[in-house]
């Protein structure tokens, strides 16, 4: 499936220029994290990505099929978007639209369920749950297919510190077992701790690529140094 | 005054005593209601559904034409199936004037439109909801539109609700092409109107009250069955 290259990637929305042209290349494993302002074009970025976004221009090429590729991502949204269904439902509903038999997907959401701590709320309605549960939710409902490519779009943005510890761990557990990630957050704290490359975006374009050691010890430009000694970047 | 007491002790006498005549109109009522339902239900949920999910040319004029043709009046549409199914009309030689089948097709054209554009507002709404986690997980069409009336079954019941509702009390058409014949056509309503035009206001009324207790009990049983308006379901 890998590498992942975006070659000229540009999104319009009503004719205005979001981000890009963008060119880039993701090898497999690790974890890349987006970073930048408010505004940067980060969510738009890795939407693009992922393709449910259209583009105005360019390409993103796999080099598996486009639809083998497809078939191992994930995305997981800033606001977890729940079903009506229950925990169990949830967890079980992209094996059962892959194909799997509805009694081995709900075994298998049953070991997730108890994997990130909901065993108790199995049959209860995801919406109901709170925000972390939900976010746990919809992480464990993306990592169920075993996906080879992860995106996330800020997915601790609105949670407290304990479910981001659970979130993290989990998403520490997903990149050892072979999953690529993308992320964007708004968290340096997280990206340092997470990151194994870190993007820098700023204005729709890619301001900074580098390792994530050398982008936090020597921010490789004048937004990025900002952004990290926590200045407000225009 | 009188009338309505009177009414009201005929309505109980009769449902006690379970008259014959009673019961066999109520039962035709009934039969007649819930076929032209089943039959509505199977064009307009999955219409709704794909107008919905699925974007093409003209779908805001069919959008537009059935929200008009909510307000279709019953007694145009009534003379209208009429010349269809009459001796000289397209369709006369299926015999099918002044039977409940024709009175099944006249409330289906009535309350198809109904149901289609109820249930396309509450499965807009959901869509809207799942649009962007349906299109991350890949999904076929037919599959988010299977997604779409499992997860808004309880909406998509209020839909047809109303759609029964309208059935149940619906007079003009099935008078034009049922022809309220006595033991083969003849509904609550057609009777209704049968003995209000004879001035047997006490037995009008009576079967009034049976009519309208019948339509509340159809409502409360589906709700029941639906597990409507309990904590934690929608």
């Amino acid at each position: 499936m890998f590498p992942m290259t975006a070659c000229d990637l540009s999104v319009k929305v009503r004719q205005k220029h979001i981000i890009g042209p963008i060119n880039l290349t993701i090898n497999e494993g690790g974890i890349t994290v987006l970073m930048g302002p408010n505004g940067a074009g980060k969510t738009t970025l890795i939407k693009a990505l992922h393709g449910i976004i259209r583009l105005a221009n360019g390409q993103v090429t796999f080099a598996t099929p486009a639809k083998t590729a497809q078939e191992q991502q994930s995305f997981v949204f800033q606001s977890p978007i729940m079903l009506r269904r229950s925990v169990l439902e949830n967890l079980a509903y992209p094996l059962m639209i892959n194909g799997q038999d509805k009694q081995s997907a709900m075994e298998r959401a049953r070991t997730w369920a108890t994997k990130i701590g909901l065993s108790a709320h199995m049959d209860r309605p995801a919406p109901f749950l709170s925000g972390g549960e939900k976010q746990k939710i919809a992480l464990a409902r993306a990592l169920i297919t075993s996906p080879k490519l992860l995106f996330l779009d800020e997915p601790t943005a609105s949670l407290d510190g304990a479910a981001t510890v659970e979130i993290e761990a989990l998403l520490s557990e997903a990149q050892s077992t072979g999953t690529t990630i993308i992320m964007s957050t708004h968290n340096i704290g997280q990206a340092r701790r997470m990151a194994n490359r870190v993007l820098f975006m700023k204005d729709g374009q890619i301001d900074a690529h580098s390792a994530a050691n050398a982008f936090f010890d020597t921010p490789p430009t004048e937004a990025a140094q900002k952004f990290i000694a926590g200045d407000i970047v225009v | 005054m009188n009338d309505l007491w009177n009414g009201i002790q005929q309505a109980i006498s009769l449902t006690l005593t379970l008259d014959a005549d009673l019961v066999e109109i109520s039962l035709r009522s009934l039969r007649v209601t819930l076929s032209a339902l089943f039959v509505s239900c199977l064009i307009a949920l999955p219409l709704a559904a794909i107008l919905a999910v699925r974007r093409f040319k003209y779908r805001r004029l069919i959008i537009s034409t059935l929200n008009a043709l909510m307000g279709l009046p019953p007694v145009v549409v009534g003379l209208i199936v009429y010349i269809l199914l009459s001796r000289s009309g397209p369709f006369g030689v299926l015999g099918l004037l002044f039977t409940t089948h024709a009175m099944v097709i006249a409330q289906v054209i009535i309350i198809t439109p109904l149901i289609t554009s109820i249930a396309h507002q509450s499965l807009r709404e959901l869509w809207s909801e799942y649009h962007d986690l349906l299109i991350s997980m890949n999904t076929s069409k037919w599959q988010r539109i299977k997604t779409l009336l499992w997860d808004g079954r309880r909406a998509l019941m209020t839909a047809s609700l109303a759609g029964f509702g309208r059935a149940i009390g619906e007079v003009g058409a099935i008078m034009i092409v049922g022809g309220n014949i006595d033991h083969a056509t003849r509904v609550l309503t057609t009777a209704i109107s049968l003995e209000t035009s004879k001035g047997d206001f006490a037995l009008a009324l009576a079967l009034g009250f049976v009519l309208i207790t019948l339509a509340l009990a159809v409502n409360f049983t589906t709700h029941w069955l639906g597990r409507t308006e309990r904590e934690g379901r929608w």
